[in-house]
């Protein structure tokens, strides 16, 4: 039996191990941010968002073209991916024990762990080589595969979390089995397939490699899907290996845009995720 | 097992049978649950169903409204008659089927993203049914289910605001909307406290006037105060089968009497 003196020497002992171990753990978050935001911030005003790319060594320029080809393209590989994501979730959450439902699976596990970069191939071959041309629909495409894997996963837990007891009494009141699954079990579990939704946006916003040889990059604001489309994580590439000094502060200052939007698209998930467990009580 | 003296004699004369059981076997893959059962449910009358954990009351409750089936590899054989029409039968569709007999839960399991109103009108909103007087359906609902008075102020509040036994109540009610003619409870008082269980005790002593109801229960003393007619299953097999008084009091079979007497189970 060891003394009260020696088991406080061991608790003040570990607590202060795991307090420089979280420290350890934050220093390479808490750089990256201190580095972005410092050498970011000063080229940060309402213009950066609205103005094209300036000329290299002229003052001013932006990065609005890249803002909105992030979100066209983001929203265009929203229309294919929620629908298929979450319907996947709910097959796997309730079909998943089937031979069907264990091929999804497998399937979607795979294509998570296929690197972006082989996706940007894929959408290569499949959009790009066959319509002659760099587009935003390609890089839409090839971020829909990115987005898939982790919408599928995310549905199916948070539609695994509905008890069955509501299906049963859904059921129960003659509904229908396909009714119920989306009346009563997919809309009690709407507010976390919003919240992995909202992840998967940031994740989408946040990719470089499956836009470089899809969407390519522009120099002028493009609405059309079927044109080189800019994006900000490749206009941060561009701008960080060009050798001209001004755009390396438009780099880390677009760096800094891209952290903020999806800094907040991860906050408003928290949110809308915090309200899910109160309701599921 | 005391019985109340009070108690009043079921009515014995003979009555117009609502659900009739033939041979009813009942399994989960090859493992059967329930074995050949038959069994006269009159109308409007209150019939429990007793025994032991494990003995297929609840299995043989599901099968009056084929939710049985939902689990795979379930099915069940035999003929259940309901007014003379077999609902086990390939020509019964079991959604329309669940619209007649409908069904209240062990727990209660309103809806948590509905208010209350919006609960008790599930069954016709969620089948596409809510046209006309939908508050109306609501309000005769909950009337029936005795908590009309406790609710009416915050109908809009969410189902989760409401106690245990409201909430089963509510549950009750939300059956009740959609007007089926027979009301299987599956233990509907085991997870509530004793006002709350005498409240929901009282209710389906009402409730027998327009409805046809089958209660699953554990407790002895709730089938001897709340039914008219009981079953006593034991081993997936129907043992007996009587007015409620003679079971509890003048059981023909031994294995009943051990049961009710609180010997076993």
């Amino acid at each position: 039996m060891k003394t009260l003196r020696a088991r406080q020497a061991v608790d003040v002992g570990a607590t202060l191990a795991c307090g420089l171990m979280v420290l350890l753990a934050l220093a390479p978050l808490v750089s990256v941010l201190w580095l972005v935001i410092s050498k970011g911030v000063a080229g940060l005003s309402p213009g950066f968002f609205v103005h094209r790319a300036a000329p290299p060594g002229e003052a001013g320029g932006g990065v609005g073209p890249a803002i909105l080809g992030t979100f066209t393209m983001v929203a265009m590989a929203c229309l294919v991916s929620l629908p298929l994501g979450i319907g996947a979730g709910a097959f796997l959450a309730e079909r998943g024990q089937s031979l069907m439902g264990r091929a999804v699976r497998f399937t979607a596990e795979v294509l998570a762990g296929v690197p972006s970069i082989v996706v940007g191939v894929v959408a290569y071959a499949v959009l790009v080589v066959p319509l002659h041309r760099f587009s935003g629909l390609a890089g839409a495409f090839a971020l829909s595969l990115v987005m898939i894997p982790p919408l599928a996963r995310a549905s199916e837990e948070f539609i695994r979390l509905v008890p069955g007891s509501l299906r049963e009494a859904s059921l129960a009141l003659g509904v229908p089995a396909w009714r119920s699954s989306l009346k009563v079990v997919l809309r009690t579990a709407l507010p976390g397939i919003v919240t992995a939704s909202l992840l998967a946006v940031a994740r989408a916003a946040g990719e470089t490699a499956p836009l470089l040889f899809t969407a390519l990059n522009n120099q002028y604001y493009n609405l059309r899907p079927d044109q080189p489309t800019a994006s900000l994580t490749v206009q941060i590439y561009n701008f960080a290996i060009s050798p001209y000094e001004s755009w390396h502060a438009q780099a880390w200052t677009a760096a800094l845009v891209l952290l903020l939007l999806v800094g907040i698209l991860n906050l408003v998930a928290r949110l809308t995720s915090r309200d899910r467990l109160r309701g599921a009580r | 097992m005391i019985v109340h003296p009070l108690m009043p004699m079921p009515e014995i004369t003979p009555v117009k049978p609502k659900i009739e059981v033939r041979a009813l076997h009942a399994y989960f893959g090859a493992h059967r649950v329930i074995r050949d059962v038959s069994l006269v449910i009159p109308d409007r009358s209150v019939y429990a169903i007793i025994g032991p954990s494990g003995c297929g009351k609840s299995t043989f409750l599901r099968c009056l409204n084929r939710m049985h089936e939902l689990v795979p590899g379930a099915r069940a054989e035999g003929e259940i008659l309901l007014d003379g029409e077999n609902l086990l039968g390939a020509a019964m569709n079991p959604v329309r089927l669940r619209r007649r007999v409908g069904m209240v839960f062990q727990r209660p399991n309103p809806f948590p993203t509905m208010s209350i109103f919006d609960n008790v009108a599930a069954g016709m909103k969620l089948n596409g049914l809510a046209n006309g007087d939908l508050s109306g359906r609501v309000e005769r609902a909950l009337v029936r289910a005795a908590l009309w008075d406790e609710v009416k102020d915050r109908l809009g509040a969410s189902a989760l605001s409401l106690s245990g036994g409201q909430q089963q109540r509510l549950c009750i009610a939300r059956a009740l909307a959609v007007e089926p003619e027979v009301l299987l409870m599956d233990e509907p008082a085991s997870a509530l406290d004793p006002i709350a269980t005498s409240k929901v005790e009282d209710l389906i002593h009402d409730l027998k006037a327009r409805y046809t109801i089958v209660l699953v229960t554990h407790n002895m003393q709730q089938a001897a105060r709340a039914s008219d007619f009981t079953a006593f299953f034991y081993m997936g097999e129907l043992v007996e089968a009587g007015p409620t008084q003679q079971i509890f009091q003048n059981p023909r079979e031994e294995r009943t009497e051990d049961y009710v007497t609180g010997k076993f189970g």
